[in-house]
C-alpha cells in the first residue's frame, strides 16, 4: 500500500487530479470524501449537469473506496458477504451489489469487479475495511485497500465514448455495459469499465496515481472538439436521482452507523430487493431477510414526482392534503431535462401497501419570505431518466 | 441407517448424556454419538499401560445437580457422590493447613482467620444460593423478555434483595465484579489460606487472583458446593458418567461410541443431519452439540453457513486452556512431609500464596511455563484400590498455569516440563520420584486433540463476565438454540458453564422441549 505519511499536514488529502481541478475551480467549493478533498461544483452547476446529459463530464472518482479481494476462498467469501447471486459473474465483468449485517440491514452498496479467478475489486462509497475483515473469519482470503493506489475518473455522458476515443483510447467500441477492459491511452496503461452513477452512457477509467495527470491532460486535450466539463458532486447528485440510484448514508442510514433502534433499513425497504437472492444459499442477513419478507413490508424508499415547479427541499409526506403523516423526502432535485421535481421519499406502507394518495407539505421562499405549500406526489416504479443511448453497443459516435 | 432420529447429540460427555436422558425420557428418539471409545468426555476414566486406571480429566467434582439426580433417577442407577474430602494446602516447610467446608486448621494460622473463614464461607455460599435460579434456568434475554425469563429475573431479584438482606446484598453488588485478591486480603491474613481459596477461584481459567471477575468464578465454583461437598472421581459404578449412561439408555437413548462427527449438515438454514468421518450421513430432526461452541460453529457448521458478525463473535470467544494434567503410576505409597498417610486421601494443593499464583499465571500470559506452577494433587487409589495393582497407587495432578501456546512449541518441552513438575512434587514428597512406574502428561494442546475442546479449555470458553449468563457462549446462541434452525448447544460452553453439574445439558433439553421438541 502506498501511503504517504505527509497527508496529516492537510486536513484533507489531495487526489492525484487535484492540481488540474483546483486550477479550473472558480467556486472553490470543496468537501471531504473518504479523507480526500473533492469539488462540489467546479465552475457552473448547470454546465456540469448538462455536460452529463448532452456532452461529456469528467469526475474525480479516486476517493471511492476500493478493496482488492483475492485468495482461494475469494468467491465463497463474497458469496457469503453479498446479498446477490454472483455465481454468473465472469472475469472482465462488473455487477452492482449490496451487503447487509446479521440483522439484514444494508451496510452499503457498491460495484464488484471481477478481474480473474478469485480476483475481485469491491468499490464502495463508504469505508468498509472493518466489515470486510470481520466477515473474513473462517475464509482463506486476502483483503487489501487499494483506494490510494488506484486513481479513477468517471467519464460520463452521450459523447463520452467519442471523447475517450478521440483522446487516444482505442478498443472501447465493443465494450458492453458492465464490461471491463485493459487498454492504453497513448503509453499510459489504463483499465476501463463501462460503469457509472449517472444513468447515462459512461465509463470509469482506472489508472496508476503517477499517470493520473497525463491521463487527465489526454482527455482534456480534445476539449475544443467536444464539450467536456469537470464535474463535482452536486451535479452527480442531480443525475443519480434522475437515474433512480440510491445513496446509502444519505437516503437512508447505513446499518453500522445507525444508533437508534429501527432507523436502519433492509434492502427491501430501500427498493433494493431485486439485488437480494434468498435462494442462492447462505449469506449474511439471509435469515433476517427471510423473516422480514414473510411479513408485509413496513416502508419503502419510493421514487416520486412532486407536482409543480416549486423547489421542494426537505418535506414531510402525508396521505392527502392535511392527511396523516406517512413519510419524508430524503433527497430531491429539479430535473432540467424532465422539467419535474424528482425525489426519493421514505414512505410508511399501510398493511403492506403504498398509501393511495401522497402529498408533500413543504416550505419555500419568495424574495426571502417563507411560504407553505402542498403538492401531490406520484410514485414511480421505474427510474425517471433512462436514455436509449445509455446501453447501445457500439455507442453512438459524435 | 435409513430411519430418521428425532435427536442426534454430538458428544457423550456428561452434559450430552444428561441432555440425552432428559429428551429420551420426554419420549424422543435420541442417538448420542461419541468419538472416543468410552462415554464421559472429560470425566471418562483413562488407563495407563495395562495396570493403572485414572479418573478423567475432571478428577474432582461436586455432586451433580439435585434436580438432575432426582429426574434421571441416578441413585437407582448406582450414582453415589464420593466421600467428602478436605483440601490440604501444602507448605514447603511442612506447616500444612487443612481446609474443610467450614473450618480451617494448621500450625501458625491466626485465630482471627479461623473465625473469619467460617463467616466468609457462609456469606459466599449465601451469595451462590441467591444466584441459584440463574444457573438452573436458561439465561434470561434482556430484549423482548419472554415470561419465563421474567420469572428467572424476578427470582434472582427476590433472592438477592429479600433472601440476602440489604447489607449482604450491598456486599454482593460490591464484590461481584472485582477480584478475589482484594476480597481475600480484606478478610484473611494467612498467605496459605488466601492462596488455597484464590487457587480455587481461578482454577481452569486464564486468570490470576488479581484478574477482575475472579469473585464471580469463585461463586461459580461454590454453586457446585451448594449440592454437597467436593469429592474425588475414583472410578467404578458409583460414578456420575456410569449412572448417566445407564439412565439415558434405560430411557431409550442410544449411545454410539467410536463415531466421529465431521460436519453438521444444514439445508436452507436448518440442521438436518450429521456427516461422520466415514462419510456416512445420519439424519435427525434436531441436532444438539455437546462440543465446544467454537468447534461446533467453526468446524462442524463452518463460517459460510453463519452470518458474518456471528461467525466473527465465535472466533473471538476467549478460552485458551491453562491446565495440564499429569498422571503418575506409582509402585508404592508416596510420603509427604508433615502429613500422615490417612491425610493423603484428601486433595493436596500447592498454591502457598496469592503472589505465588499470580507469578505462575504471569508466565502463562507470555507463553512460558512457570518453574513454580500451581499443583492440585489427588491419589484416587486411596479411595478405590482397584485402580492400581496391590500396593501400587495412582496420582493425578492438575498443573496450572500451563500455556496452550508455549513459546517455541510443546514438542521438545513436554517431557522436560513434566519432569520439572515431578521434581517440584519431590519437594513435598521426597520418595515420589523413586516410585514412578509410568507417567502421562497432557498439555492443553493434548486436551484439545483428545477432547475436541478448542485450545484445551476445560470449560469450553473462559468463565469471564463477558462470557457468562446471557453472553455465554455468545450473543445469538445464549439460550441453547442457535442461528441455525434445529441446532442446539448443550455443553460446558453454554450457561452456566463447566464443572460436572449437568446443568447445561439439562437446560438445553428443557429448551428443546420448550421449542416444540421434535415436532
Amino acid at each position: 500500500m502506498n501511503i504517504t505519511h505527509e497527508h496529516f499536514r492537510q486536513a484533507l488529502q489531495r487526489t492525484p487530479f487535484h492540481d488540474r481541478i483546483s486550477a479550473l475551480s472558480t467556486t472553490e467549493t470543496w468537501t471531504g470524501w473518504n479523507t480526500y478533498k473533492v469539488a462540489r461544483v467546479v465552475d457552473k452547476l448547470s454546465a456540469e449537469y448538462f455536460a452529463v446529459r448532452s456532452g461529456c463530464a469528467v469526475m474525480d472518482l479516486t476517493p471511492m473506496e476500493k478493496y482488492r479481494i483475492t485468495g482461494k476462498d475469494a468467491y465463497a467469501y463474497l458469496d457469503r458477504l453479498l446479498t446477490r447471486d454472483i455465481s454468473t459473474l465472469k472475469p472482465g465483468r462488473v455487477t452492482y451489489v449490496v451487503w447487509c449485517n446479521d440483522e439484514g440491514k444494508v451496510i452499503d452498496d457498491g460495484t464488484l469487479f471481477q478481474f480473474g479467478e478469485q480476483d475481485y475489486r469491491l468499490c464502495s462509497q463508504h469505508h468498509q475495511l472493518d466489515w470486510l475483515l470481520m466477515s473474513a473469519s473462517g475464509y482463506d482470503v486476502q483483503i487489501e485497500t487499494e483506494t490510494h493506489d488506484v486513481a479513477a475518473l468517471a467519464v460520463q455522458g452521450p459523447t463520452s465514448y467519442s471523447v475517450l476515443t478521440a483522446a487516444g483510447i482505442d478498443g472501447l467500441e465493443q465494450l458492453k455495459p458492465f464490461g471491463i477492459v485493459d487498454l492504453h491511452c497513448g503509453d499510459i496503461p489504463i483499465t476501463v469499465s463501462r460503469t457509472g452513477y449517472t444513468g447515462d452512457l459512461g465509463y470509469e477509467v482506472w489508472v496508476k496515481p503517477a499517470d493520473a495527470l497525463r491521463l487527465w491532460d489526454a482527455i482534456f486535450s480534445v476539449q475544443g472538439q467536444y464539450d467536456i466539463q469537470p464535474m463535482g458532486l452536486d451535479a452527480l447528485e442531480m443525475v443519480r436521482i434522475e437515474a433512480g440510484f440510491v445513496m446509502p448514508g444519505f437516503d437512508f442510514n447505513t446499518a453500522e452507523s445507525t444508533v437508534r433502534n429501527g432507523y436502519d433499513r433492509s434492502p427491501y425497504e430501500v427498493g433494493l430487493g431485486w439485488v437480494v437472492n434468498l435462494e442462492k444459499g447462505h449469506f449474511t442477513g439471509r435469515k433476517a431477510l427471510i423473516a422480514e419478507k414473510a411479513q408485509p413490508i413496513k416502508r419503502r424508499l419510493t421514487k416520486i414526482v412532486v407536482d409543480g415547479n416549486k423547489p421542494v427541499g426537505e418535506a414531510f409526506i402525508y396521505t392527502g392534503k392535511g392527511g396523516k403523516p406517512v413519510g419524508e423526502i430524503k433527497c430531491t432535485i429539479w430535473s432540467p431535462v424532465l422539467k419535474a421535481n424528482l425525489a426519493l421519499a421514505d414512505v410508511d406502507y399501510v398493511k403492506g401497501r403504498l398509501p393511495e394518495k401522497l402529498w408533500a407539505r413543504f416550505d419555500y421562499q419568495r424574495e426571502l419570505k417563507w411560504r407553505t405549500a402542498w403538492a401531490e406526489c406520484h410514485a414511480q416504479s421505474k427510474p425517471s431518466y433512462v436514455p436509449e443511448h445509455k446501453s447501445a453497443t457500439p455507442p453512438d459516435r459524435f | 441407517m435409513t430411519e430418521r432420529n428425532d435427536v442426534i447429540i454430538i458428544g457423550a460427555g456428561h452434559n450430552g448424556l444428561v441432555c440425552a436422558a432428559y429428551l429420551a425420557r420426554a419420549g424422543l428418539n435420541v442417538l448420542c454419538l461419541e468419538s472416543s471409545s468410552s462415554a464421559g468426555g472429560m470425566s471418562a476414566p483413562r488407563t495407563l499401560g495395562d495396570d493403572y486406571q485414572f479418573p478423567g480429566l475432571a478428577h474432582l467434582s461436586y455432586p451433580v445437580d439435585s434436580a438432575i439426580r432426582r429426574d434421571l433417577k441416578l441413585d437407582k442407577f448406582g450414582y453415589l457422590p464420593g466421600k467428602a474430602i478436605d483440601t490440604i494446602a501444602l507448605d514447603a516447610g511442612g506447616n500444612h493447613l487443612t481446609i474443610g467446608a467450614n473450618r480451617v486448621s494448621g500450625d501458625g494460622l491466626p485465630e482471627s482467620d479461623e473465625a473469619a473463614y467460617a463467616e466468609f464461607r457462609k456469606q459466599y455460599l449465601d451469595f451462590a444460593e441467591a444466584l441459584k435460579p440463574l444457573f438452573g434456568n436458561k439465561p434470561p434475554r434482556l430484549k423482548n423478555i419472554p415470561f419465563a425469563d421474567k420469572t428467572t429475573l424476578a427470582k434472582i431479584g427476590w433472592n438477592i434483595r429479600m433472601g440476602l438482606g440489604r447489607e449482604t446484598m450491598y456486599e454482593l453488588l460490591r464484590v461481584a465484579a472485582i477480584n478475589i485478591y482484594d476480597v481475600l486480603n480484606e478478610t484473611f491474613e494467612d498467605d496459605r489460606l488466601k492462596g488455597a481459596i484464590a487457587a480455587d477461584a481461578v482454577m481452569g481459567s486464564a486468570m490470576g487472583p488479581r484478574t477482575p471477575g475472579t469473585v464471580l468464578t469463585w461463586l461459580q465454583r461454590l454453586r457446585g458446593e451448594l449440592g454437597g461437598p467436593m469429592s474425588l472421581q475414583s472410578g467404578g459404578r458409583s460414578q456420575l458418567v456410569h449412572a448417566l449412561t445407564q439412565s439415558a439408555e434405560d430411557a431409550g437413548a442410544t449411545i454410539q461410541l467410536n463415531t466421529h462427527v465431521e460436519k453438521i449438515l444444514v439445508d436452507n438454514g436448518k440442521a438436518f443431519a450429521v456427516e461422520l468421518s466415514n462419510g456416512e450421513m445420519l439424519k435427525a430432526k434436531i441436532v444438539i452439540s455437546n462440543a465446544d461452541p467454537r468447534f461446533t460453529f467453526g468446524k462442524l457448521v463452518g463460517a459460510p453457513l453463519l452470518d458474518a458478525m456471528f461467525a466473527n463473535r465465535v472466533s473471538q470467544i476467549r478460552g485458551a486452556g491453562v491446565v495440564a494434567k499429569l498422571n503418575l503410576a506409582l509402585s508404592g505409597m508416596p510420603e509427604f512431609e508433615g502429613l500422615a498417610d490417612t491425610q493423603l486421601a484428601n486433595r493436596l494443593l500447592v498454591a502457598p500464596s496469592m503472589k505465588y499464583i499470580e507469578h505462575a499465571f504471569n508466565h502463562s500470559k507470555y507463553g512460558e511455563c512457570s518453574e513454580h506452577p500451581v499443583l492440585d494433587i489427588a491419589i484416587p487409589s486411596l479411595h478405590n484400590s482397584s485402580l492400581a495393582p496391590d500396593g501400587h497407587h495412582v496420582m493425578c495432578v492438575n498443573v496450572s498455569f500451563v500455556p496452550y501456546d508455549l513459546e517455541g512449541g510443546w514438542e521438545d518441552e513436554k517431557t522436560t516440563f513434566a519432569y520439572k513438575v515431578i521434581s517440584q512434587l519431590g519437594q513435598y514428597s521426597p520418595n515420589l520420584k523413586s516410585l514412578i512406574v509410568d507417567h502421562e502428561f497432557l498439555t492443553p494442546q493434548d486436551v484439545e486433540t483428545q477432547f475436541h475442546a478448542v485450545q484445551g479449555h476445560w470449560h469450553h470458553g473462559e468463565l469471564s463476565i463477558h462470557q457468562s449468563f446471557m453472553m455465554r457462549p455468545l450473543h445469538g446462541a445464549a439460550q441453547y438454540d442457535t442461528p441455525i434452525d434445529k441446532l442446539f448447544l448443550c455443553g460446558a460452553g453454554c450457561h452456566p458453564g463447566g464443572g460436572l453439574t449437568g446443568l447445561p445439558g439439562r437446560n438445553a433439553a428443557k429448551r428443546v422441549l420448550e421449542l416444540g421438541g421434535a415436532k
